[in-house]
């Protein structure tokens, strides 16, 4: 093996992913509605800021695109981010199909790829064997797939998340880092409670 | 044996109109032959989003997402479906949202198929277990009845229901040749 051969995931380029995540929210306004799925994204969100109009997953693996589509017919003025792992979208890999399907406009999904499922003990995905998300969801028929690598990539994956219309799905390959825990509220009906507050002026 | 059940039966039309009464605008299934008469009548309302599900956990997120959002919406499913959901079902519960879903029953009155059976006698406690509270109907008049009191109980109370439609009421599949 030649000397300069990546020996870890670790040592491939990739993107810090709490600087993106803070880059992806940045300026958002009343119109953007966030669902994080659980484990690291829910931590990077939080540390780009607590707001009522993120609901963080703490659970329900396998969920947050699902809620992000139910979400997006009901709020259809609305633009609605779900951010999820890798090892989230891979458990709800049927959801590309089902979304794919409602085309809707409004609902961009940015997938956090570390290629491990870092919240467990950095185990790989199958995305650390080239299982290919961003080209599942194009051959689903998403209006927009992306994969964004390096820094040069980042301004078209905000665009693409936050104003491109949909569906867009967007992979971004960060670095499997193990970063401290920054833990939002975690009651789930408190976190329901003042999401529907915020978005429709009632619980 | 089944009995005899008859051609057409219309408590499908009542399911409809209680949905429809209980505000219901998002309806996610992955079908079973006892839900084609209400997935139909639902396509064709304009008022609703209709959605297929490629497994039925999606259908959980999906109406909990509705309602974050401010609608209402209801999951469709046969009882084997229900074993699909069951961490999902952790979602509405811990969140205290409501969550309807509506069950096509296998696996008992007449059931000629044995693959139905484990799921289908298990579908009542796991629901249970999942603190989603269970209201059968066994006769077709209860049906509407049923559905209009269910979306009620959940839309106001903020806790899970799922209607369980009994094969007694839908009749065994036949598995005939026509
Ligand atoms: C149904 C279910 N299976 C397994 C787990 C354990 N679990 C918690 S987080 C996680 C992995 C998250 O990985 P990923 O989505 O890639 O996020 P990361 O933390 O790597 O960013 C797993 C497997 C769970 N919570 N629920």
């Amino acid at each position: 093996m030649p000397s300069s051969a990546p020996t870890s995931s670790a040592a491939k380029p990739g993107l810090h992913r709490r600087p993106l995540v803070a880059r992806l929210l940045e300026g958002r306004d009343d119109r953007l509605l966030v669902i994080t799925g659980l484990g690291t994204p829910t931590y990077d969100a939080a540390a780009a800021g607590d707001d009522p109009r993120t609901f963080f997953l703490w659970g329900a693996m396998g969920g947050a695109t699902m809620m992000g589509l139910g979400l997006a017919l009901a709020q259809p003025d609305k633009r609605v981010l779900v951010l999820a792992g890798d090892g989230e979208m891979l458990m709800s890999v049927g959801s590309l199909a089902t979304v794919a399907m409602k085309r809707p406009a409004n609902l961009a999904v940015v997938v956090l790829d570390n290629e491990h499922f870092g919240e467990t003990g950095m185990q790989p995905t199958p995305t650390h064997a080239g299982v290919d998300l961003a080209g599942m969801a194009a051959a689903a028929g998403w209006a927009k797939t992306l994969t964004a690598r390096t820094e040069d990539d980042v301004a078209g994956l905000v665009e693409a998340a936050r104003t491109t219309p949909g569906p867009v799905f967007a992979v971004a390959k960060i670095l499997a880092e193990k970063l401290p825990f920054v833990l939002p509220p975690k009651d789930g009906a408190y976190l329901k409670d003042r999401f529907r507050q915020a978005v429709l002026g009632t619980v | 044996m089944s009995e005899p059940v008859p051609a057409q039966p219309t408590w499908p039309d009542d399911i409809y109109r209680a949905l429809k009464a209980a505000g219901v605008q998002q309806v996610c299934h992955v079908p079973d032959a006892g839900h084609a008469r209400l997935i139909k009548s639902c396509e064709a309302d304009n008022a609703m989003q209709t959605v297929t599900l490629t497994t039925e956990e999606e259908g959980v997120a999906m109406v909990c997402g509705a309602h974050l959002g401010g609608q209402r919406g209801v999951l469709l499913v046969q009882s084997s479906g229900v074993g699909n959901c069951i961490n999902m079902l952790s979602l509405p519960s811990t969140c205290r949202m409501p969550f309807m879903m509506i069950v096509t029953m296998r696996g008992e009155y007449g059931e000629f198929n044995p693959w139905q059976n484990a799921m289908g006698l298990a579908t009542e406690a796991v629901l249970t277990a999942m603190q989603v509270v269970c209201y059968r109907c066994d006769r077709p008049e209860d049906v509407g009845p049923t559905v209009a009191n269910a979306a009620r109980f959940t839309f106001e109370g903020g806790r899970p229901v799922a209607i369980l439609l009994s094969q007694r009421l839908i009749g065994a599949k036949a598995f005939v040749n026509e």
